[in-house]
């Protein structure tokens, strides 16, 4: 299966500004499905993004967040062709990361 | 024998008259293509004619800086992805959705929807989808989202600036589905008594509640959509049946016969105007 996070990370000066787009049904655990049953609760509890070891964001996050969330943050210290590390872990256990390079 | 001349050289006149001024019910697509056009741009000097496609970002600078931030990362990649794989994988007999499709079924959006003079019906691009699957032996998918987005999205994408292309053949049963489609647009409906053409022509640019409505004019050139509002992608069908709800009227089924004449009168009146979809909308 493809990778279920997009990321977009571009230097310009000292500052890596960075986008990232995760594919995640974020269900509350308060909607119910066409039969009346309740979907149960599956989110994303936390993601991560790391530069050379170093975690530059750190998101603890619950069932209030959209499906497919987007994120968007910019730090500083980075330089072009560096490696950023994204990582998320669900409540179910589940979880994905990706490497991108910096543009 | 001079009376004769008389009376032909009256007729000729009464007959140049009447091809001068044609009786107001003859259906004249051509005529009312133009005047759809006309309506818009005189309605929005300021906007371009191949901006409508965009919908409510041509209309309001504030929702048209929010969408090209977004649309630098747009929320249909995932559809747009799954739509490439979908199409490009085998049917169970070993054959693709490209072979259903004049010219493997890229860049082919803008010929949909078109009129099939041996089935005698209009065929959207959704309609081809599923008759190729299930002649390929494969079950139909939903028309209203999930796959079938991702395809028409993917096939859109493929698609982009080339300019709707629809044409009205020479029979009057196609002239047939476009009147309807036409009468469809333009008939009141629900309990809240609107017609598509209360909200899309004679208020475009206007706020709907939080929304600000599309121009009609350009309005499928963007399809399919993501919603953030559905949080997820949504076909034709999908906004057709949530208008009629939205109004308080009784939705028709996905694909039926209404809905494919409104979607054959929609794309005719903007024929010219470039493929945008997939688009992103609030």
């Amino acid at each position: 299966m493809a990778s279920t996070i997009r990321v977009r990370a571009i230097a310009n000066g000292d500052t890596t500004e960075v986008q990232a787009l995760i594919q995640h049904p974020m269900d509350s655990g308060f909607v119910k499905d066409a039969q009346g049953a309740v979907i149960p609760a599956h989110f994303i509890q936390q993601l991560s993004f790391e530069h050379n070891g170093k975690r530059v964001f750190l998101a603890d996050w619950g069932p209030a967040v959209a499906k497919d969330p987007y994120v968007k943050f910019a730090f500083k210290g980075a330089a072009k062709g560096d490696e950023l590390k994204i990582s998320w872990v669900d409540n179910k256990g589940a979880s994905d990361s990706t490497t991108a390079k910096i543009q | 024998m001079r009376f004769v001349i008389a009376l032909v050289s009256a007729a000729l006149a009464a007959s140049v008259i009447v091809s001068a001024a044609p009786a107001s019910d003859a259906p004249d697509p051509a005529a009312d293509a133009e005047a759809f056009r006309n309506y818009f741009v005189t309605k929005f000097p300021k906007v371009k004619l191949e901006d409508f496609v965009n919908g409510p970002y041509s209309m309001n600078k504030d929702m048209r800086r929010q969408w090209q931030e977004k649309e630098e990362f747009p929320p249909y990649e995932f559809a747009l992805e799954a739509g490439k794989e979908m199409f490009a994988a085998p049917f169970k007999n070993g054959k693709t959705y490209a072979d259903c499709f004049e010219n493997g079924g890229i860049g082919v959006r803008q010929n949909f929807p078109y009129f099939d003079a041996k089935q005698g019906e209009v065929i959207t691009l959704e309609l081809a989808l599923n008759r190729c699957r299930t002649a390929n032996g494969e079950a139909p998918l939903s028309y209203v989202k999930d796959e079938m987005a991702s395809l028409t999205a993917y096939m859109a994408f493929t698609s982009r600036g080339k300019p709707f292309d629809i044409k009205i053949p020479d029979d009057p049963r196609a002239l047939a589905a476009y009147e309807n489609g036409k009468r469809y647009f333009y008939t009141r409906r629900g309990q809240l008594n609107f017609s598509c053409a209360s909200c899309h022509v004679q208020s475009p640019g206007e706020r709907l509640r939080a929304e600000i409505l599309a121009p009609a004019l350009g309005i499928l050139n963007a399809m399919p959509i993501y919603r953030s509002e559905w949080a997820g992608m949504g076909t034709i069908s999908r906004r057709f049946i949530t208008c009629n709800s939205q109004t308080r009227a009784v939705p028709e089924e996905a694909q039926s016969e209404d809905y494919r004449d409104l979607e054959y009168f929609l794309s005719y009146v903007s024929n010219g105007l470039p493929i945008s979809g997939p688009g992103a909308r609030p």
